[in-house]
Formats: structure tokens, sequence, C-alpha cells
């Protein structure tokens, strides 16, 4: 799973760090979404789907990556 | 279709749709408190996007479904700048004050950008999470005093409204002894049944107060919110007033009716108050549920197309205003199955209870806070906690555009 991000789109909602902490956080300076892992491992993948679902700025996209 | 056919249809109806125009804000049946009103109940089973007129005889689209809500609330093409025209509103009270209240709630980005952008820090997951032993000392305090020599009181009163009015105060730098006067009318600008004057009065009266104390806040600065807009020297005090009161309004009024309404429902609920009481640890997921299942922004939130937009089954063209009900998008089966039931141990984060879309709610992680420890300590402490009235006497905010009960007498 790849995980991206749109800093622009996101309103600051917090939804995904609650989902994910792991995953998502926000910026001090302003709330706004950072990544703290592009490439969770499998244990996390529900949450980021999660967290991605409940984005109300569609903010978050999920890449499915093959297994190597 | 052209214009002039379109002129020709029936006013009542329109190409897509059987169902008569349904009047808003809709009437929720008598002893059902807790349900959407019936008229909305039927648009979400026979025909989810459908007609609805409003107060001045205007009409608009009203979207029922979860699918349906998060799309359009998710659309830039549907408007939530107020001074466009087709934008719906709820009571001729609400449209009188628009032109002299810029917040971002009714703005479009990039100018809602700018200015929620100003608060997004402020109500930060961990800063909010960092409140939370702020937070239970208060709640400790109000419930001590609650319940000092006592064993009833009004719950709304002493403890559901106060908390969230105390956290509101101290994060924004308005003095908690004004509660009094920024309660009445905050009460008036959302009651349904005020009328122009009244809320003109109560904004004018609100704005003035905000101004004045912004003004204070340049000779005698502090570390909270109006005082960081005022030092930023790019916002109008207008600017600075408006984001005030919509904070002021926003951050008392709302959680303080969930934590009333989550009691009460928690009371009608036993096997599900037991459940929370028996595991604590369900808190987190039961606000949530109660948040979906109790929905208190009841009338839905408006919208206006400003391109042609298909939504479900029908076009909905440029113009044309959108009322999104978040009750039925919340009790959608499709979405939450069995979701006309209270279930403290369902997971309902997919909720639209703070909205969708990028005006959805900035304070939902206090909001969270608040709840999480107002609802778990007050049911800890009150273990025999009842409602002291008759079921039937509970005075419900059928009136205002915040559902929830005006008082909860209750007893322990």
């Amino acid at each position: 799973m790849r995980v991206l991000i749109d800093q622009d789109k996101c309103c600051g909602a917090g939804s995904c760090v609650l989902s994910a902490p792991d995953v998502f956080d926000q910026r001090d300076e302003d709330g706004i979404v950072v990544l703290l892992n592009a490439e969770p491992p499998a244990a996390l993948h529900e949450a980021v789907e999660e967290a991605a679902a409940i984005c109300p700025a569609a903010a978050i996209t999920v890449e499915q990556t093959e297994r190597v | 279709m052209t214009t002039a056919e379109r002129i020709d249809t029936d006013p009542g109806t329109e190409p897509g749709t059987t169902l008569p125009a349904l009047g808003l804000p809709a009437t929720r049946a008598a002893g059902c408190p807790f349900d959407p009103a019936p008229g909305v109940e039927r648009a979400l089973r026979e025909e989810p996007v459908t007609r609805a007129t409003l107060w001045d005889g205007s009409s608009c689209w009203l979207v029922t479904r979860h699918q349906d809500v998060r799309q359009v609330l998710g659309d830039p093409r549907f408007s939530a700048d107020a001074t466009r025209p087709g934008f719906p509103f709820f009571t001729a009270g609400g449209r009188e004050v628009i032109g002299t209240d810029p917040t971002f709630l009714r703005m479009d980005d990039p100018g809602h950008a700018r200015l929620r952008r100003m608060l997004t820090a402020d109500f930060m997951v961990k800063k909010m999470e960092a409140m939370r032993p702020e937070v239970q000392r208060l709640t400790d305090e109000l419930l001590d005093r609650m319940t000092e020599g006592r064993g009833a009181a009004d719950l709304v009163a002493e403890f559901a409204l106060p908390l969230p009015s105390l956290v509101i105060c101290l994060l924004l730098g308005v003095p908690y002894e004004d509660h009094e006067f920024f309660q009445r009318h905050s009460g008036i600008l959302l009651s349904l049944r005020s009328t122009r004057e009244e809320v003109r009065a109560a904004q004018d009266e609100l704005i003035g107060y905000l101004v004045r104390l912004a003004d204070a806040k340049r000779d005698r600065p502090d570390d909270a919110i109006i005082s960081r807009l005022v030092a930023r020297g790019d916002l109008t005090s207008a600017e600075i007033a408006a984001m005030g009161r919509l904070l002021l309004i926003a951050g008392h009024e709302t959680t303080a009716n969930m934590t009333a309404l989550s009691t009460l429902v928690l009371l009608r609920n036993p096997d599900q108050l037991a459940r929370l009481r028996e595991d604590p640890s369900l808190i987190k997921g039961a606000v949530e549920e109660l948040l979906r299942y109790l929905t208190i922004v009841h009338n839905g939130l408006p919208r206006v197309a400003t391109e042609d937009v298909r939504v479900g089954d029908v076009t909905v063209r440029a113009g044309e205003g959108v009322v999104c009900t978040l009750n039925t998008a919340n009790r959608d089966e499709d979405a939450f199955p069995g979701g006309g039931g209270l279930d403290v141990g369902r997971d309902a984060r997919r909720h639209v209870a703070f909205g969708f879309g990028i005006h959805q709610c900035l304070g939902q992680p206090l909001a969270r806070v608040e709840l999480q420890i107002a609802l778990e300590t007050l049911l800890r402490r009150l273990p025999g906690l009842r409602l002291d009235i008759p079921f039937e006497d509970v005075p419900f905010r059928h009136d205002m555009g915040i559902y929830g009960v005006h008082a909860l007498p209750i007893a322990w």
C-alpha cells in the first residue's frame, strides 16, 4: 500500500489522525495533514482505508501496490 | 428540456419526482423525538432526491441518502456561499443576517480556506487531546457542585451547558462571566421562531460585544484565539467578530445539546446504558454512535448548485438550492444496517453528523473529547441516574436549529 496526501485539499478536520495515528499527523502551525509513513505495514491498512474513506476533503489517496 | 417547458411544469412536482414537495423544516412525529421527521424518512425510502418547500414558498432539492449527501457536500460545484441567488434558508432570520456575517461556514474556497486555516491548528487532535486533564477537572467540579447535598437537578443548566461554555470561553479568551449574555443571544439566533427583527438585534448585540472584546485585546493581549486573530493584523474587526461569534455558538450549543440528549437516549435504552457502564472502553465508539443516531444538526445543511450536477436519479440545475439531511444519511440502511436502533458497539465512524466536505466541523476533535469525558464521568459518578419527570414532559428543541432538550430534570 502506498499513501498519498494532498495538503492543499486538507481542511484540518483531523479524522485521519484519530483513525490511523501512526500514519497521519497534523502540522503544528496550521493543523494540515502530514504523512508519517507513506508505506504502512499490513496491520495498519484497514485503519488507513478508513481514514481515506472518512476524510471530508478527499485529501487522502490509497494505492494498492503489488506484494513482492 | 427548454426553460419554457420547465416554467410550464406544475410547481409542486419536478421531472424525476413524484412525491409532493415536503415543507421544511420537517416536523417530527409525536412520541418519536429521536427519529427524523416522517417526511424526510419517507423521502429516504421512496425518493431519495426529492423536492422541498421553504418558509418563503421557494423550493429546493432535498438530498437524503448517505452516499448522495457525501457527494453533494464533497463537491465544490455545490456552493456554501449564502449570498448566491437560490441559496436555501430555513428562516427569514437566517437570510436577514447573512450579508453582515462573513463567516467561512458560508463561503467557498479560496476565501473559506484562508479563514479556516487560521483556526485549524487551534482545534487539531493533539491539541484537544492535551486538554483532557482540564476538561476532566471542569467536569468534576461541575458535578461536585451539582450533586452537593442534593438528589436532583437540571442537567442542561448545571452541567451540559456550562461545561462546553467554560471550555470555549477559555479557548477564545471570552470572559465566562458574560455567558448569560451570549447564551441568550445565541438562543435567539438559533431559534426557528425568532423574527427577522429579533435575529438582527441579537446579531448586532453579539457582534458589537465581540468587536469590543477584540479591541480590548489590542491593548491587553493574551494567548487565546481572539487575541491571536487580532495580533495577525490582516483581519478586520468584523471578520474577527464573525469568527468569534461562529466559534462561540458552535462551541457551546452543539456539545451542550449532544451531552443532554445522549444522556436522555441512554436512559431510554437501558440495555445500551448497561453495556457502556460495564465496559467504559466503549466510550469513544459510543460517542460516534450517539452522534450518528441523534444528529442534532437536524434540519440539514444548505448548498446551491453552481453547475448542472447529477445527484441520484435527478439533475440539479445551476442556481437551484439543495438541503442535505444529515439525519436521514445517518439512518441510511445502506451505510448503517439496522441504523434505526442505537448500538453503542457499532462502528459508526462514517457518520456525517459533523457534515462532510471542506466545511466539516472544525471543532470535532474538541467535541469528541468533551463528550467522551462528560458522558463517561456522568455515568460513573451517578450510578442511580434517572429522569425526574415523565418522558412525555421533556421539552425537546423542535423549535431550534440545533436539536436537543431545553431542560433535563434528572435525579440520582
